[in-house]
């Protein structure tokens, strides 16, 4: 083996993490680059406006697709950010550490490691199937939740461990009782990496395809109730670019995502900065 | 003076470990007690019994009885927000919270329900003043707590312990992140603060204990070694293992 | 954790002690040897000496405050400190005595002697001997001995006495006697006070065993 000098090898591994790093921003701005050079300019008013129309080349807009969209994320963060943070509050600040405890862990560890399209089957013959909600909105929002939800609680209850044990101290001694000390708090402390939390699953919601296919459907027509089906932005990208041949139209849809998902960032750490004034009062 | 704090035949374990065995100790009223000894001898377990911080401990067990003013502290029908009320309790590592100074301050007397602003603005100064911060922060109230120096902090957090308006003063080696400077003035405010309040210290540094204490309990493996006034401590300790320990030839 | 440095430390102080205690040995000696023997060359040796005496204690105090600075002791430590400081005290104030009677004795020079002198050397052998035997005690922390040579304080205080009475006598049968005479009182005196300050360091072996400090064998002078 050939020895370097210390100074050299610290050269060597200086320079790799540095391309390392330059490499992955590249890959990076390259695919947004592409998507939003190649998309932006489809994008239209009467693109965003219209409801898709079908046909081989890709007629019509993404309206439903968006109302459609906007409709999923809403229900499915209206179900799982209560159950998620609730579950995640319990395991780190109530459930002893017992074996019971560690296997809820385990298997949540476990849930989070299966492919989406297997929550999909499961969301298909529970919630389309037998619970008779066929294929709609509010199979896919559950569905959803099943997906997302061992992500959630354990993001969220990491966050929550990560506030350092002398804030509790601080607050039981001066005779707070456990909730008080977790609503005025660990909230508050918790609160950034719970949102964090919260944004990948907004993102994983939109992003995700092939599991809302085989709950949501694919039909574009326009949403009228939590019952009807629907076809999210990312489901009409997939059809876009599968069924037709309209790839200008997917980039123009993916870009539109891309969008979205950005403004849902922005204003969800908007909001949380607001909420984490209020809840610890004051500046 | 009147013992304001008695424990009887205290023993505490942490699962399998047995942290204090049979302490019993009387803790004047307006008398500053130092509790010393090396690392794991049960001080600082000992300091968190006298205010039930040790309930949260999973697998804890606890035997005997603290008898604050008569009452056993520990007695199936005493409310544990009761006893931290009277009890207060100042940390280690200055702990405020992610607040603004005011809010630090009050977070304790909202919590027990207090919510008048008068009152509330009252109680701010009333504390900041005893823990003599009131003078350094008084135009700057809705700094963050944060922003404070490591000294300030620890002003400010007795403070905060200050305004609910306790019996009784814990301190948990309340100086291990302190300079000197800002240790010589928690020694200060010690002396100021008994005259009111009943102060009980743990503390690693023996000259702090033989500075700013009037009473030294010595520690050792979970046992009261010895306990009395700290000028009998340090000049003539009856036990050889204070002694040794105290001068230095521990272990 | 030991502390070897510090033990080390604590145990050169406590020599140089011992060193300080024989050189006020020796001058006691010396000086009664001097009005004896009225050696004029040894007198004023013993008068030299005591300056050497006096800044041997300085040190020693020098030595101490170091320690206590950079040590900090507490408990027997502390009180091994402090018993020093006292002693060192005590020891000079004896050299002063022994110088006392050098002195004297070159007062006296060679005028006629008053009477042979037999009390007044066995008092300052007594003293010499007490002296020596409190140091031993201090250094093998001995409460008992330290009270026995106490007790002892009282032979001293019982020969001093009767040269007190003999030397009144000769005062009172012969007046011109008087100066003399009283120069041999002054050098009992002398004697008498160092014991007493060899029961003040019985007193700090007794304080440095058990942290008490009290007065054993109240001198009647």
């Amino acid at each position: 083996m050939i020895k370097l000098s210390p100074k050299l090898m610290q050269k060597i591994a200086w320079g790799f993490t540095w391309a390392a790093g330059i490499i992955s921003v590249l890959i990076l701005v390259l695919i947004i680059g592409y998507v939003l050079a190649k998309g932006l300019p489809v994008i239209s008013l009467e693109f965003l406006l219209t409801s898709p129309e079908g046909g081989l080349s890709g007629e019509g807009g993404i309206f439903s697709c968006i109302v459609a969209t906007l409709w999923l994320i809403a229900i499915t963060m209206a179900i799982l950010i209560p159950l998620g943070i609730g579950a995640a509050i319990y395991l780190a600040e109530y459930a002893p550490d017992s074996k019971f405890t560690r296997l809820i862990r385990y298997s949540v560890d476990l849930l989070a490691g299966v492919p989406s399209i297997v929550f999909g089957l499961f969301g298909f013959a529970v919630f389309v199937m037998a619970l008779h909600l066929s294929y709609s909105i509010l199979a896919g929002a559950l569905t959803l939740v099943c997906l997302l939800l061992p992500f959630l609680v354990r993001s969220a209850e990491e966050a929550i461990r990560t506030v350092p044990q002398e804030q509790r101290e601080a607050a039981l001694s001066l005779g707070a009782t456990r909730w008080q000390t977790i609503v005025h708090v660990i909230m508050p402390a918790a609160l950034p990496g719970i949102i964090t939390g919260i944004i990948l699953c907004v993102g994983g919601a939109v992003a995700e395809s092939a599991c809302l296919y085989v709950t949501m459907g694919g039909s574009a027509a326009m949403p009228t109730s939590l019952l009807s089906g629907g076809r999210t932005l990312a489901v009409h990208v997939f059809y876009l670019a599968m069924e037709t041949n309209a790839l200008d139209k997917a980039l123009a849809t993916g870009a539109v995502l891309i969008i979205l998902i950005f403004i849902i960032n922005l204003s969800t750490r908007w909001l949380s900065q607001r909420l984490q004034a209020k809840m610890s009062g004051g500046t | 003076m009147n013992p304001k704090i008695q424990t009887k035949e205290l023993d505490f374990h942490y699962g399998k470990v047995q942290a204090l065995k049979k302490v019993t100790l009387d803790i004047k009223e307006h008398q500053v007690t130092a509790l010393i000894g090396p690392s794991g001898c049960g001080k600082s377990t000992f300091l968190r019994t006298l205010n039930r911080m040790n309930d949260v401990i999973p697998n804890a067990r606890l035997e005997g009885a603290v008898f604050l003013d008569g009452l056993n502290i520990y007695a199936p029908e005493v409310d544990v927000v009761e006893v931290r009320k009277r009890v207060g309790m100042v940390f280690q590592q200055p702990n405020p919270f992610p607040k603004s100074i005011y809010e630090n301050v009050i977070f304790g007397p909202r919590m027990l329900g207090l919510n008048h602003r008068t009152n509330l603005n009252d109680v701010v100064e009333k504390s900041l003043r005893a823990s003599g911060l009131w003078d350094e922060v008084k135009d700057n109230l809705g700094k963050s707590g944060m922003a404070l120096s490591g000294g300030q902090q620890q002003r400010l957090c007795i403070a905060r312990a200050l305004a609910i308006e306790p019996e009784i003063i814990l301190m948990d080696e309340p100086c291990s992140s302190l300079d000197p400077i800002s240790t010589l003035r928690i020694e200060e405010l010690m002396q100021e603060l008994k005259g009111k309040y009943t102060i009980v210290i743990v503390t690693h540094n023996m000259q702090q204990a033989a500075r700013a204490s009037d009473w030294t309990g010595f520690f050792l493996l979970g046992e009261m070694v010895e306990y009395g006034p700290t000028s009998e401590i340090f000049s003539r300790p009856k036990d050889k293992r204070t002694e040794d320990y105290i001068t230095g030839r521990f272990g | 954790m030991t502390r070897e440095s510090f033990d080390r430390h604590l145990q050169q102080l406590q020599d140089e002690v011992l060193v300080l205690g024989s050189m006020v040995d020796k001058a006691i000696d010396r000086s009664m040897r001097a009005l004896k023997g009225r050696d004029m060359e040894m007198a004023r040796q013993v008068v030299a000496g005591d300056r050497k005496i006096n800044q041997k204690r300085l040190d020693i105090e020098e030595r101490c405050v170091e320690l206590i600075i950079s040590q900090q002791p507490v408990a027997s430590d502390l009180r091994i400190i402090v018993a020093v400081l006292n002693i060192i005290i005590d020891l000079e104030r004896i050299g002063d005595h022994a110088e006392g009677t050098a002195k004297i004795a070159l007062m006296i020079g060679d005028e006629p002697p008053l009477k042979p002198l037999i009390d007044l050397p066995r008092m300052a052998e007594k003293a010499g001997d007490m002296l020596r035997r409190s140091l031993v005690a201090f250094i093998n922390r001995d409460v008992a001995s330290a009270r026995e040579i106490s007790a002892e304080d009282d032979e001293i205080d019982n020969l001093y006495d009767q040269v007190y009475r003999e030397l009144l006598v000769f005062m009172m049968e012969d007046p011109r006697t008087i100066t003399r005479a009283t120069r041999l009182i002054w050098v009992a005196h002398n004697l008498e006070r160092s014991a007493d300050r060899v029961t003040n360091i019985c007193e700090r072996v007794v304080f440095t065993v058990t942290g008490k400090m009290e007065e054993i064998g109240a001198s009647k002078y």
